[in-house]
């Protein structure tokens, strides 16, 4: 396939007035069957579909959205992209989506401006250090890039960085992986869906499925509302909307919780940080857009909700944290906050899976991690659709792991979503 | 988001800790049935819309709630004490013993 967007194709557009531009997406009717329908046009939704169609040969697949592409999490989270984990099932798998990453925008033709700029956690104690220290050194093992960084080394990377003893939580140091960075999030949905839907799969938005067909005991298509489709295969990709979907499908109860996640971007300023930095003494990150805003977050806001708005006491303590960290920034303003619902997993990590049920497959549990997921999530589920079964990179991320005691916790934490 | 704490009155969320889906029922402590154990840790129901939850007022007077919450709308519909209130263990004690 031809490029389409090339300088070439701008230059020629431009002189011709851009008025010959193709729409980037088709907006088809539901046909009355597909081979796979795949439920949920975020970022997931939508790789699922492109590696379905680029790496399986599967292009008869819909994608249903309930909103407009990309009005969920794909369009409301901090765009950090990481592979710096503990555990090696994590690590495998995250490693895989930048290696994807790496090569997005040359594979989708499409600059969803990945940059790998670096994201530095910092430490606060000795003890601290010496965690991630571990850490890195087991990211390494796996072949992933890590490096301690001294105070001095971040002063100089990050001048702007209260690294003072007298500071609320002096920084003693820091683990920094330099191939992560930031992606904008918006141009990977429409990537994927641009490069899905030149394969030949539908992408239907404002349908959204309100009960699923059976056939016996197997998922036979679902009925929406733009009518019923029938599929052979039916995958749900929908994060923090898991409960209710799943609950159309007769499954009440799930390993799961809906939480509100707040994110928030300040006015625009003048270069000030050009990496991810994340603060080690509570839970805030923070990095720059190319457009100038920061862009930072913090916690869920801690109990169940499907609201895509949080509270107050969030708020308060992420801009806490923020000025811990930057004193500097007290007088800058605040332009937008938002919430996005996450799929809050009991151990933390995702579950991407054939079943529950006959004829479908199950991808959630992103918890707050999704975005960087999004290349292997869509890669790994497109795989498990095909094949009937998963690929060794996601087979540890089974939905039955909690019952058999296999669970894959990062932090440690247990079973309890608000502390992933 | 104010929560009414039947002792206190109406107190800000952040003087509550919240303790998760309160539809959960846990096994007897002898039981060997591994599913109801496996259910309880780890199954949640998880609603959009009204959801029976446990929060403590843990800022204020210590004790558990049973708040049924609106979880599309943060709406609070009712707030009842989750074991009967202050004092209840050490009375079901003495009544046990009596």
């Amino acid at each position: 396939m031809m490029a389409e967007y090339s300088a070439f194709s701008l230059l020629a557009n431009a002189l011709k007035g851009n008025k010959d531009w193709k729409p980037a997406w088709r907006k088809p009717d539901p046909k009355a069957s597909y081979d796979v329908i795949i439920i949920g046009g975020g970022g997931h939704g939508l790789a699922t579909a492109y590696y379905l169609a680029k790496e399986h040969g599967i292009t008869n697949v819909a994608v249903l959205e309930k909103g407009w592409l990309g009005s969920g999490n794909v369009g409301r989270n901090t765009t950090a992209v990481r592979s710096n984990y503990l555990l090696p099932a994590n690590t495998r798998f995250y490693e895989h989506s930048m290696k994807l990453w790496e090569n997005l925008s040359h594979e989708l033709n499409y600059n969803v401006m990945f940059s790998q700029r670096g994201c530095l956690n910092l430490a606060h104690t000795p003890a601290q250090f010496d965690d991630y220290a571990r850490r890195g050194n087991a990211m390494r093992h796996l072949g992933v890039d890590a490096e301690l960084m001294t105070k001095a080394e971040i002063k100089r990377l990050i001048p702007a960085l209260d690294i003072s003893d007298s500071a609320r939580f002096p920084v003693v140091g820091g683990l920094m992986q330099r191939r992560a960075g930031t992606a904008r999030h918006d141009a990977v949905a429409w990537g994927y869906a641009r490069g899905a839907d030149r394969r030949g799969v539908d992408i239907i938005e404002n349908c959204e499925v309100t009960g699923f067909l059976r056939d016996g005991d197997r998922i036979s298509g679902v009925t929406t509302s733009r009518g019923d489709i029938r599929a052979k295969k039916v995958a749900v990709a929908v994060a923090g909307s898991t409960g209710r979907v799943m609950q159309l499908a007769g499954i009440d109860t799930m390993p799961i919780e809906s939480h509100v996640l707040q994110a928030f971007v300040t006015e625009s300023l003048k270069p000030f940080i050009d990496t991810v930095v994340t603060f080690g003494m509570g839970h805030f990150y923070m990095s720059q857009s190319d457009k100038g805003g920061l862009i930072y977050g913090g916690d869920i806001d801690g109990y169940n909700s499907y609201a895509q708005r949080g509270n107050l006491p969030v708020v308060d303590e992420v801009m806490s944290e923020m000025l811990a960290l930057f004193p500097g920034l007290a007088r800058v303003r605040m332009l937008r906050s938002w919430g996005g619902v996450c799929d809050m997993s009991m151990d933390g990590s995702p579950i991407i899976t054939t079943g529950p049920l006959p004829g479908m497959y199950l991808n959630c549990g992103w918890c707050y991690g999704g975005f960087k997921a999004t290349p292997a999530s869509g890669w790994c589920f497109a795989w498990t659709i095909a094949k009937d079964q998963p690929h060794d990179l996601n087979a540890p991320f089974t939905l039955d792991r909690f019952h058999r005691g296999l669970v894959i916790d990062d932090k440690g934490q247990g079973a309890n979503p608000r502390l992933h | 988001m104010l929560i009414t704490c039947p002792y206190c009155g109406p107190r800000d969320v952040i003087e509550f800790t919240y303790q998760g889906d309160g539809n959960r029922e846990r096994p007897d402590p002898a039981s060997q049935n591994f599913e109801a154990w496996n259910a309880y840790v780890y199954d949640r129901l998880n609603p959009a819309g009204d959801h029976n939850e446990i929060w403590q007022h843990s800022g204020g007077c210590r004790t558990h709630l049973r708040v049924v919450r609106n979880t599309l709308t943060h709406e609070i519909s009712s707030v009842a004490f989750a074991h009967g209130g202050h004092g209840s263990a050490a009375r079901r004690k003495a009544e046990d013993k009596s």
